[in-house]
């Protein structure tokens, strides 16, 4: 559904490399999701699958047209929602989305049925100027926009930044019905709890993908074992733990840390914490995240 | 066809729903056209006049009489001192310090010659060329109406001597009037501003929006959304116009002699290069500041040399030249040929000509410049 090879885009005369020999597809109907930091060359990424951005060298298509040369084609069957709400703020609700079915030859009417569970939460707001939404309104109505033309491909670029907790699990809900429908969707996101809703995810960082796979998978292919340390004044004990000899790696994830170790065996730590003043430390074992992952590969 | 439709009515919908664009896109011209003429006027009223008298004669009296009922001239000071004058004129008290020697009325007839000394402050030099020019010709009249009176009573022979006397009438605008000749100048530079800024705002506002990127996904075709781009500036700036020419009427009375036909022509023609000029900055521009700049850049230079105060022929040739590439020189002569002599198509088709090539290079350059950055 859509393919890439060896895609490479740089910015400022080669002076950035936005993206560093990209390859990879997704298949029909499949929710794929593309995580990363800010930077780390996801939207360059859209904006060349949408047909906005020409890539330096390397193929790429969309529903089997190639994004340079069947740029039409692509144009009339994508659905695009841009990481900055990117709506007229002046215009109405409905006179967005009038807009936009008109600018695709169709009508509201034709298309209701698609949009009708995300359409109809905005719906008694018909009358409003985009401008004056909520975050999670106009996240609503770039959906609806995106989708009134009924696209065989979703580009979803950070929907969710900057939207509440709960905005957020109904979004994701939402896709998965989209998901049901037939649509392709690629997805990007910061946030990796959102890994886990997607079929399958592709950790990228500074323009290169550090690996593609199930969520599960990548999860599975942790190496050894992964324990969190927690004790009082996480910060002596950072230190400490990072000067422990027989520490392979040490991360801070919220109140804890995250720590692998050389040759398994988490006892020894904990006794010699003790001896270094952490009365109160204490050591799990836990199962890794898709974070843990990530900073694993980019280490 | 339809999409062209439905993009003009929500381009007419957004304008119209900025009540401040449409304030500033309509009131602020009107009342700029109102105001502005009564302050672009060349005639210059309430010279200040020193008069240094050393003479205090009859002739002396009448001379000074006549100088200030003319209308022109206030008498600020009369000392008997050249250097109490002066200093008048340094301090900004009096524009003009005028001389009159001793025994000025007694050597007038004795030597039949006399001379007269006029110090003018030239920082305002409108106001000081003017004055001066002024003054000189009420001296002048002066002179001859002495020469009529000596001739009269037989107290001179040598006023029989030929002279020549030049008659000169003003076709087109037979009392001068400045409002008949800056008007409709002045109108041309608004809808200017109109045409070339507020297109360039438009456009780069979708950019700085980002609703320019959502709109390049769709398969609506770039020269429909430029069309509908456009369209709406075109037919506001023909509303503008008409508004213009409203104001001039009822404002000052002109009604152009020559045909509304011919002047609406020539207005689309021009709309159509100074849109190409919106849209050029456009493309040039990613934010409204940078339009802004690039706009107020070209609509200083074009106020200013397209003949709207100042004659055109005036200026080296080099600067006439590259005035000839300025479409609102073409207008403002178009305007002020049609309103004041009611000229036809046939005689202004040169300007029409050359506007329509501006057009044409201006719209292509922008298209070909938008195609590459989009």
């Amino acid at each position: 559904m859509i393919t890439l090879s060896n895609i490479k885009k740089t910015y400022n005369k080669g002076a950035v490399q936005a993206l560093n020999d990209i390859s990879f597809s997704v298949e029909k109907g499949e929710l794929f999701g593309l995580i990363g930091p800010d930077g780390a060359g996801k939207t360059s990424l859209f904006r060349i699958l949408t047909t906005l951005l020409l890539p330096d060298a390397g193929q790429a298509s969309v529903d089997g047209y190639d994004v340079i040369k069947d740029y039409r084609h692509i144009r009339n069957r994508v659905g695009y929602m841009p990481g900055r709400f990117s709506l007229y703020q002046d215009l109405t609700v409905e006179e967005n989305l009038n807009f936009f079915a008109t600018v695709f030859d169709t009508t509201i009417k034709e298309n209701y049925d698609l949009i009708k569970d995300i359409y109809q939460q905005i719906e008694p707001f018909k009358d409003r100027r985009a401008g004056k939404l909520s975050g999670g309104m106009k996240q609503k109505l770039a959906l609806s926009c995106a989708l009134i033309h009924k696209p065989s491909v979703l580009f979803l670029d950070e929907p969710t930044t900057g939207v509440d907790v709960v905005s957020r699990k109904e979004f994701w809900a939402m896709l998965k019905k989209l998901k049901q429908e037939g649509i392709t969707i690629l997805v990007s996101t910061p946030y990796m709890d959102e890994a886990n809703l997607c079929d399958r995810i592709a950790l990228v960082q500074k323009g290169d993908i550090l690996s593609i796979d199930k969520p599960a998978a990548i999860v599975s292919s942790f190496p050894g074992e992964l324990y969190a340390v927690r004790a009082a004044g996480t910060h002596r004990l950072l230190q400490d733990v990072r000067n422990y000899q027989g520490t392979s790696t040490c991360f801070a994830f919220g109140d804890a840390l995250h720590v692998t170790f050389k040759n398994a065996g988490s006892q020894p730590l904990l006794e010699y914490l003790h001896t270094k003043g952490h009365a109160d430390a204490t050591i799990e074992k836990i199962q890794p995240t898709i974070e843990d992952c990530f900073i694993h590969l980019l280490k | 066809m339809r999409t062209l439709f439905f993009l003009l009515e929500k381009e007419f919908r957004q304008i119209m729903r900025n009540k401040g664009i449409v304030r500033l896109l309509i009131i602020a011209p009107v009342i700029q056209l109102i105001l502005l003429p009564l302050a672009a006027d060349y005639s210059v009223k309430n010279i200040s006049i020193a008069v240094v008298d050393n003479d205090h004669s009859t002739a002396s009296q009448r001379l000074i009489g006549k100088i200030t009922s003319s209308g022109y001239f206030k008498l600020t000071g009369y000392t008997g001192s050249y250097t109490a004058a002066l200093s008048m004129v340094e301090q900004e008290k009096a524009d003009l310090a005028l001389q009159i020697p001793a025994h000025f009325e007694k050597d007038l007839v004795r030597e039949n010659s006399q001379k007269l000394y006029v110090a003018i402050n030239a920082i305002e030099g409108t106001k000081a060329n003017l004055g001066g020019a002024y003054l000189s010709s009420i001296i002048t009249d002066f002179n001859d109406q002495l020469r009529v009176d000596w001739h009269t009573t037989g107290t001179a022979t040598t006023s029989d001597a030929p002279q020549i006397t030049v008659a000169a009438s003003n076709w087109y605008n037979p009392y001068m009037d400045f409002h008949l000749y800056i008007v409709p100048a002045i109108l041309v530079t608004l809808v200017t501003t109109l045409a070339a800024m507020q297109t360039a705002f438009n456009i780069v506002q979708e950019k700085e929006s980002g609703t320019i990127e959502q709109i390049n996904v769709t398969p609506l075709k770039k020269h429909i959304f430029i069309i509908g781009k456009l369209v709406p500036f075109l037919v506001l700036g023909i509303i503008l116009f008409t508004l213009g020419l409203l104001v001039g009427w009822l404002f000052y009375g002109i009604v152009p002699v020559g045909s509304f036909w011919v002047l609406y022509i020539s207005l689309v023609d021009y709309l159509f290069a100074m849109l190409g000029l919106g849209l050029l900055l456009a493309t040039y521009s990613t934010t409204q500041m940078q339009a802004m700049s690039l706009s107020f850049f070209f609509i200083n230079i074009f106020n200013m040399m397209s003949g709207a105060f100042t004659a055109v022929d005036s200026m080296p040739g080099w600067a006439r030249a590259i005035v000839q590439t300025f479409p609102p020189s073409h207008f403002i002569r178009i305007m002020r040929m049609v309103v004041l002599k009611g000229s036809g198509l046939s005689d202004i088709l040169y300007d029409l000509g050359a506007m329509a090539l501006i057009g044409l290079v201006l719209n292509g350059w922008a298209i070909l410049n938008y195609r590459k950055t989009a």
